[in-house]
């Protein structure tokens, strides 16, 4: 950030005094060395192990216990300067128009680069198998938020079980291709409808619910589904899963080195790059769907009656807008796509079990709409490649890439408490449209 | 009588437990007439406008919406939103309740929401763009417009509604409502918290909506001087029940309205009363 700052003047304490400001870090930081002292001293200042025979040994690590208490004081040291760096709290930053009008194209060119970039991956990186399996793996994800960002960003709606229209994407393609043989593309839609009516079915008991209580239903749905799954072993296989699921095939043309295969046809070398490129250009191609729908209907009066939803209940049932179907459209919007994805999630690996789809899954969907800000296509694409992406950046890291995660989210609950895009665009304008603060939008109350 | 009034509302009661909010109520409201419902604190009046509103069950009465083709609708049976998108009963709240992080645009398209969703073919045709569903758009928009324009707000159609100044979030809530296109409007307490010269205009536009666009009005208000002039009949609430009903001078000299309003003491309530005037 360059330029200089403007502090409204009731705010700048009148000539404070160096030193009251030096003692009040000294404290602030004194005091978050005994809270560390506190916190790390049965956590790494003794550390216990069973011995040989089962008794407990335990030794203490006093050093590392006090590199750490200093290390919690000199950073909340650095963190007040900072802060004191930084100015109060609602400082207003005066931007140089030239700077400005730069941040502005810069905004308004990220979105295409990034799109000719990702159409561009599978041609650079050709040989790198390694990164075209990760792009794979981050554009599903970003389909997965954008899905998932219907329910939260749009309509408002908490879901914490994202992941079980998933399963039933993927397991709907998975056990009409091996059963029945279907092809593909004629189980996408099957499996983007199957979704959505499961959808509509966890919609209408929790229609009435909001908040909390919305966000633990939906939870318990996640769950029944896994569970159903690892359950019904007869129709799922259970833990086992489902093996052998066909790969897609190019409106029926098979990548393989067959006689029939793509490569023969065309005249060229087999290679099993093509399946991957393949697949990273349908993954593409399903989550640019799902964005250009989501855009659309943002722009219709059932997006438009969604984000009033999530703005003021009361006021949309005052205007004769139908709360229970715009609920259950969202719900089932959104569980459409995610079936999408798990469609194509299950020809991807060839092989599904119920650990593929856990809580965990969908708390990090979840994870990256919230980061993304709520309802910003290009925020949740940003937070998918951060989150998926930048965790396998910091694979090197080992254990630490935890640690950098976490401050990662520290930092980013502090400057950007709304997401990574946190302002909303508005959907229809007169003259020009011009973006709406987060402190404005609500963020749904269930 | 009967084809002249839009809404009667005949022996209405609502108990919540114990407690009784309102009372065996009877009134009618006529049509494309400003009816004023006024009432000390607690009177009731909010509770009559749930009623009327679906946002509450009465616990007894009925209330009967005759339209202009004589179509009757008996209120209480509908619920919830089907009384804006059936009867066509449009509503403001007392605290304003707008989609604040919407623009002022925004919250009018929403409030067609019911024509648009019809001429969007359910959303599909308006998926695919077809031409139908662009020319209702931008009809839906010139409407939009078209209220803007009225309540002065035009040059800031394209502003967040929680940006707007507290008047100006009043207006466009009235707006919003009339762009439902109903025809009986319920604006609780519409004056509030307004500026004599922002109440002054508020009275010139609902004047207008009633003779420019034919809507009943029917209003609870505090502010006595936007009653005084713009009501055309007058209903008097106190501790759920209706204590006197008439034209605006009437009212003004009951001796029950006048001690419901300040106790017993009726020669400071007339003095109060007159002041507002």
């Amino acid at each position: 950030m360059t330029g200089e700052r403007v502090t409204a003047p009731t705010l700048e304490p009148a000539s404070a005094s160096r030193g009251s400001i030096a003692a009040f870090i000294f404290k602030k930081a004194l005091i978050s060395a005994l809270v560390a002292l506190v916190l790390f001293s049965l956590m790494i200042g003794i550390r216990t192990e069973a011995g040989p025979t089962g008794q407990l040994i335990y030794w203490t690590r006093f050093p590392e216990l006090a590199g750490m208490v200093a290390a919690v004081f000199a950073g909340s040291i650095a963190v007040e300067l900072l802060r004191l760096w930084w100015g109060p709290v609602g400082t207003v930053m005066v931007v140089p128009p030239k700077v400005q009008s730069a941040l502005a194209l810069a905004r308004r060119a990220i979105a295409p680069l990034l799109l000719i970039f990702t159409f561009l991956v599978p041609v650079i990186f050709y040989q790198q198998r390694y990164i075209l399996d990760l792009g794979i793996l981050v554009l599903t994800y970003v389909m997965l938020g954008w899905g998932l960002n219907v329910v939260v960003g749009l309509a408002g709606l908490l879901d914490l079980g994202y992941v079980a229209f998933y399963a039933v994407g993927a397991y709907s393609y998975a056990l009409l291709a091996t059963n029945f043989g279907l092809s593909f593309w004629i189980c996408l839609p099957l499996a983007g409808i199957l979704a959505a009516l499961w959808g509509v079915m966890l919609g209408f008991p929790v229609l009435r619910l909001r908040g909390d209580y919305l966000a633990i239903v939906t939870l318990a749905f996640g769950e029944i589904i896994r569970l159903v799954i690892i359950n019904w072993q007869s129709l799922t296989g259970g833990p086992n899963g489902v093996s052998g699921i066909p790969r897609p095939t190019l409106f029926g043309i098979p990548l393989t080195p067959a006689d029939d295969g793509l490569a023969a046809k065309l005249g060229i070398e087999f290679s099993p790059t093509h399946r991957i490129v393949f697949l990273f250009y349908l993954i593409l191609a399903l989550a640019l769907l799902t964005n250009w729908v989501t855009i659309r209907l943002r722009r219709l009066p059932i997006g438009r009656a969604w984000e009033a939803l999530r703005e003021d209940e009361v006021a949309c049932r005052a205007l004769g807008i139908n709360i229970t179907t715009t609920k259950l459209t969202a719900f089932a919007t959104g569980a459409m796509f995610g079936g999408f994805a798990g469609a194509f999630f299950a020809t991807r690996q060839g092989f599904i079990s119920p650990e593929s789809f856990t809580f965990q899954e969908s708390a990090l969907v979840l994870a990256i709409v919230v980061l993304g800000g709520m309802g910003s296509q290009l925020g949740v694409a940003l937070a998918a490649l951060a989150m998926i992406g930048g965790f396998e950046l910091f694979r090197g890291l080992d254990q630490y890439r935890m640690l950098v995660f976490g401050v990662a989210m520290v930092l980013l609950m502090i400057w950007r408490p709304r997401g990574l895009i946190g302002h909303r665009a508005p959907t229809v304008y007169l003259e020009h449209s011009q973006a709406i603060s987060s402190d404005l939008v609500k963020e749904g109350h269930g | 009588m009967r084809v002249n009034c839009i809404l009667s509302v005949d022996h209405l009661s609502m108990r919540f437990g114990g407690i009784v909010a309102v009372n065996d109520l009877s009134f009618t409201a006529e049509r494309r007439k400003i009816t004023a419902l006024i009432g000390p604190n607690g009177a009731g009046k909010t509770t009559v406008f749930n009623c009327i509103t679906g946002f509450y069950k009465p616990s007894g009465g009925t209330m009967r919406l005759t339209h202009d083709d004589g179509r009757a609708i008996q209120l209480e049976r509908l619920n919830d939103f089907r009384i804006s998108k059936q009867a066509k009963v449009a509503r403001t709240f007392q605290n304003i309740r707008l989609f604040p992080g919407m623009t002022a645009l925004e919250n009018l398209m929403v409030a067609q929401h019911n024509a648009l969703m019809r001429a969007s073919g359910l959303t599909f045709l308006g998926l695919i763009g077809a031409p139908s569903w662009r020319t209702a758009e931008k009809r839906a928009i010139d409407l939009a417009t078209l209220w803007l324009k009225r309540i002065g707000l035009l040059d800031r159609a394209d502003d967040a509604a929680g940006n707007l100044p507290y008047g100006d979030q009043r207006r466009l809530e009235i707006a919003r409502a009339m762009c439902t296109e109903p025809a009986l409007l319920c604006l609780d307490e519409p004056a509030a918290g307004l500026n004599a010269r922002e109440s002054a205009g508020l009275s010139e536009l609902l004047l207008s909506i009633r003779d420019d666009h034919g809507a009943s009005i029917l209003l609870i208000e505090h502010d006595m001087s936007v009653v005084m002039e713009i009501s055309d009949h007058v209903v008097v609430m106190d501790y759920g029940v209706k204590i006197a009903e008439g034209s605006p001078r009437e009212v003004r000299d009951d001796p029950r309205v006048i001690a419901a309003y300040l106790g017993a003491d009726e020669e400071e309530a007339i003095a109060v009363m007159e002041s507002g005037t």
